[in-house]
């Protein structure tokens, strides 16, 4: 006896078939390669770093529990976008920053960088960076605060500042960090030697990330595998790191050679502060960066023109995070400025388009 | 100057994507199917219009005779696949939904394969036109798919002038081998169907375009070609849409078909080898076309194979005769990129046909999330465009039911639906989903305007 065909047919559209990981494993991945990134913190800086990135990771997942509760939509944690924001929040801090500012931080970079948007994908700015900016601009004097790496006693300990109470002053680390016996230490980082003094830290230094500065800004070389893992998975789009170290560094060696005792040279440049880790994790944020093959590039070249402008000739030793949001808020103009010629279209120019749209 | 690159390295378009080929069936010689109770030939199975039925109920027909004629220049005649009597003309079911007009045929008992019909015929000497007719007597459409009549795409408009002619054995759409069986089995066939071909056009060349995957049909081909031969044949990278005529135009000649227009304008035309092969068999018979052949594969199916299949046959009793195993729930018309699910098993094997897919319960090839989550604009899609579209705009656009836009602005008519957006998206947006129904509303806008 033949067996006949189940009754039941499922009508599907085509394609009938897909193949393309899911939105919460390349999330997922990004967690996992920002993990390695996260322990050489804690490793760096001891308790507190750990401290500081659980408080904006916990704050970063509540926040955005509550407003998918309020709401009334289902909950959004499992597609793990909050907490790649936690973890990069807590990696671009100081890492004796106050807690209670970091679970500040936190909120800030979900509410106002993401849910108020939308949620996932509705983003302009990097969430994580607007979290970051809210407390650079609200707490100028405990984020420019930074400690020693490598603190004998930084497992056992917190630095005083991180356990600050809610709403009071933090205490100055400098008495503890004296009590742990560094010498000379003077709060600063390369960037900020090399901008206010003219002291170059060493390139061994800068790429094993023996400096003081955030909780994962530090080892360049690092960071830079951890990136390369999510290139080869293809999760990372590898142009925008290239394009904005590439054009930071020409950029850069353009006034060295001018003026090779007041601007660094331009490995410094690319080695020091977060650039790393704003170039390959935080600029490159799928949902605030262009996707024309065009504008990919051209947001690259704007992110690494403006860090180096802003570190160069702004009042800040830092300038990553603000050519970042600069770039993201750009890149949908830059977006509609390039989007690609299709297949058997004449090439046309943003005049022509200007000129249909008039007629 | 990335096609350029893509063209010159690794023989093929920039962009598309490549799923798993899954081509099972690729070293099963192509088998005769036995005849159905009942074959079922709509009378509309190509682009333009209906033919219209020359035969009554209860008429008696052999294999190969004209049941239907053409109703027009963009129309084709049918013929009946065996040896029968017309048991009605009736609405039936169809892969695409709406019933519509068909002749149903059943055959006589002991009904054999010879066919009793046409006569041969010496059509070197026959003039341009007289040919053009000759292609439309012998009912061929477009096999690969479009079902367009071959003989209207024969028929250039006057001043056009054809130098190369492509043979499109690319089958890159996963689990279809009928094409690749064709190559290998009836290389004679294609090759003076492509001489018929250059013949009618004034083509001075001919490239046969095949994905690497099919370098036995390859080498089959090259055996049967002359020394300095006009046709030639090109093995390309196996990519989706390898196939497809505009990719497949970019990769051998560098042309861009121009947006809205047709191949002709830019000096090529493309037919597929399952075409060709049908026009290098019948025109010298002076026959119909009656059969095709059919890949029937994928995990549901017990006996897969390339069957050559009498048009008409249901669904049902094709895969009746192949099995299947387990609770088969899924039937796909084509391939799995852009074939169509069918909802009912009484629909026939069509003229464009070329393959059924069956997947089963226990192993399907990937199951569709529920949900589609938001856009994390990746550029996945971007990167897959075979057009260079911009799949993620229109998906957002689409969203917010800015048809217009997405026409004006970015290209929506230029989609062929090849479904690589679809295929590569990480939040399973159904894009090409989105396309068709902005297609649909814009047409239906224009027309009630």
């Amino acid at each position: 006896m033949k067996k006949r065909l189940n009754a039941r047919v499922e009508i599907r559209t085509s394609p009938h078939i897909h193949y393309a990981p899911s939105v919460s494993q390349i999330m997922r991945n990004v967690v996992y390669a920002l993990v390695p990134i996260s322990l050489f913190g804690i490793y760096q800086f001891g308790l507190s770093a750990l401290a500081l990135i659980v408080v904006t990771t916990a704050s970063c997942l509540a926040t955005e529990h509550l407003f998918m509760r309020v709401s009334d939509r289902a909950s959004s944690l499992h597609d793990f976008s909050a907490v790649i924001t936690g973890l990069l929040l807590a990696l671009t801090l100081p890492p004796g920053f106050p807690l209670w500012m970091a679970a500040v931080a936190g909120f800030i970079a979900i509410a106002l960088g993401k849910v108020i948007f939308g949620g996932l994908g509705y983003n302009i700015l990097n969430p994580a960076l607007v979290g970051r900016a809210f407390v650079q601009a609200a707490f100028p004097v405990a984020i420019t605060t930074w400690t020693p790496a490598f603190i004998p006693g930084r497992f056992n300990e917190f630095v005083p500042s991180t356990l600050t109470l809610p709403f009071l002053k933090p205490i100055s680390p400098a008495e503890w960090i004296n009590a742990n016996a560094i010498d000379g230490f003077t709060g600063a980082t390369p960037l900020a030697l090399q901008k206010f003094e003219q002291i170059q830290t060493s390139t061994i230094d800068l790429l094993m990330g023996m400096t003081s500065g955030s909780a994962g800004e530090s080892s360049a070389l690092l960071i830079m595998a951890c990136g390369l893992y999510l290139a080869f998975r293809k999760m990372l789009d590898w142009r925008i790191p290239v394009g904005i170290l590439v054009s930071s560094a020409l950029f850069s060696a353009l006034f060295y050679l001018i003026n090779p005792d007041l601007y660094p040279p331009p490995l410094f440049t690319l080695l020091s502060g977060g650039m790393m880790l704003g170039a390959i994790f935080m600029a490159t944020d799928m949902v605030a960066s262009p996707l024309t093959p065009l504008g990919v590039w051209s947001y690259a070249i704007l992110i690494g023109v403006l860090t180096v402008t802003i570190r160069f000739f702004g009042g800040l030793p830092e300038g990553i995070m603000y050519a970042i949001l600069l770039g993201n808020a750009a890149s949908p103009l830059i977006a509609s400025l390039t989007q690609p010629r299709a297949y058997g279209k004449d090439r046309r120019s943003l005049f022509n388009r200007r000129q249909k749209e008039e007629s | 100057m990335a096609g350029l690159i893509h063209r010159a390295w690794r023989n093929s378009f920039p962009h598309g994507i490549h799923p798993p080929g899954n081509k099972f069936t690729n070293r099963l010689p192509i088998k005769r199917l036995p005849f159905a109770d009942e074959l079922i030939i709509p009378l509309s199975q190509h682009i333009g219009a209906p033919a219209e039925p020359i035969v009554h109920r209860g008429q008696e027909v052999v294999r190969g005779e004209p049941i239907a004629k053409a109703s027009g220049f963009v129309s084709v005649p049918m013929h009946s696949p065996v040896t029968g009597v017309i048991a009605g003309i009736e609405l039936t079911p169809t892969a695409k939904g709406p019933k519509t007009k068909s002749i149903i045929v059943r055959p006589h008992p002991g009904a054999g394969q010879k066919v009793l019909y046409g006569a041969p015929q010496d059509y070197s000497r026959l003039d341009r036109n007289e040919l053009i007719t000759a292609v439309q007597d012998t009912g061929i459409v477009g096999l690969g798919g479009a079902a367009f009549p071959l003989h209207v795409k024969l028929a250039a408009p006057p001043g056009t002038i054809i130098d190369t002619v492509i043979a499109n054995g690319c089958e890159c759409e996963p689990f279809l081998t009928a094409d690749h069986r064709l190559m290998i089995e009836h290389a004679d066939e294609i090759i003076s169907g492509i001489q018929l071909v250059m013949k009618l056009s004034g083509a001075k060349q001919a490239i046969i375009g095949l994905e690497n995957n099919k370098g036995d049909a390859f080498h089959a081909i090259k055996m049967r070609l002359p020394d300095k031969s006009p046709i030639s044949a090109r093995l390309l990278e196996t990519k989706y849409p390898q196939g497809s005529e505009k990719m497949l135009i970019t990769t051998l000649t560098g042309r861009e078909v121009p947006s809205g227009g047709f191949p002709y304008q830019i000096g090529v035309i493309v037919h597929n080898v399952a075409t060709l092969a049908q026009l290098g068999t019948l025109m010298p018979l002076r026959r119909g076309l009656i059969e095709r052949v059919v890949t029937v594969t994928g995990p549901g199916v017990k006996k897969p194979g390339n069957y050559l299949t009498p048009l008409g046959t249901p669904i049902r009793q094709l895969l009746d005769y192949v099995g299947f195993s387990g609770t088969a729930n899924h039937l796909i018309l084509g391939g799995p990129m852009m074939g169509s699910s069918v909802a009912s098993l009484d629909v026939p094997v069509t003229k464009a046909v070329g393959g059924i897919i069956v997947l089963a319960e226990e192993r399907k090839i990937d199951e569709h999330p529920k949900n589609a989550d938001p856009c994390i604009k990746c550029g996945r899609c971007l990167q897959a465009c075979p057009l260079k579209l911009n799949p993620s705009q229109l998906g957002l656009l689409a969203a917010k039911r800015e048809y217009q836009a997405m026409e004006e602005e970015f290209h929506l008519n230029d989609c062929f639906e090849c479904g690589c957006c679809s295929y590569v998206c990480p939040s399973s947006i159904p894009l090409v989903q989105y396309f068709r129904i902005a297609k649909a509303i814009n047409r239906e806008q224009l027309i009630t305007a």
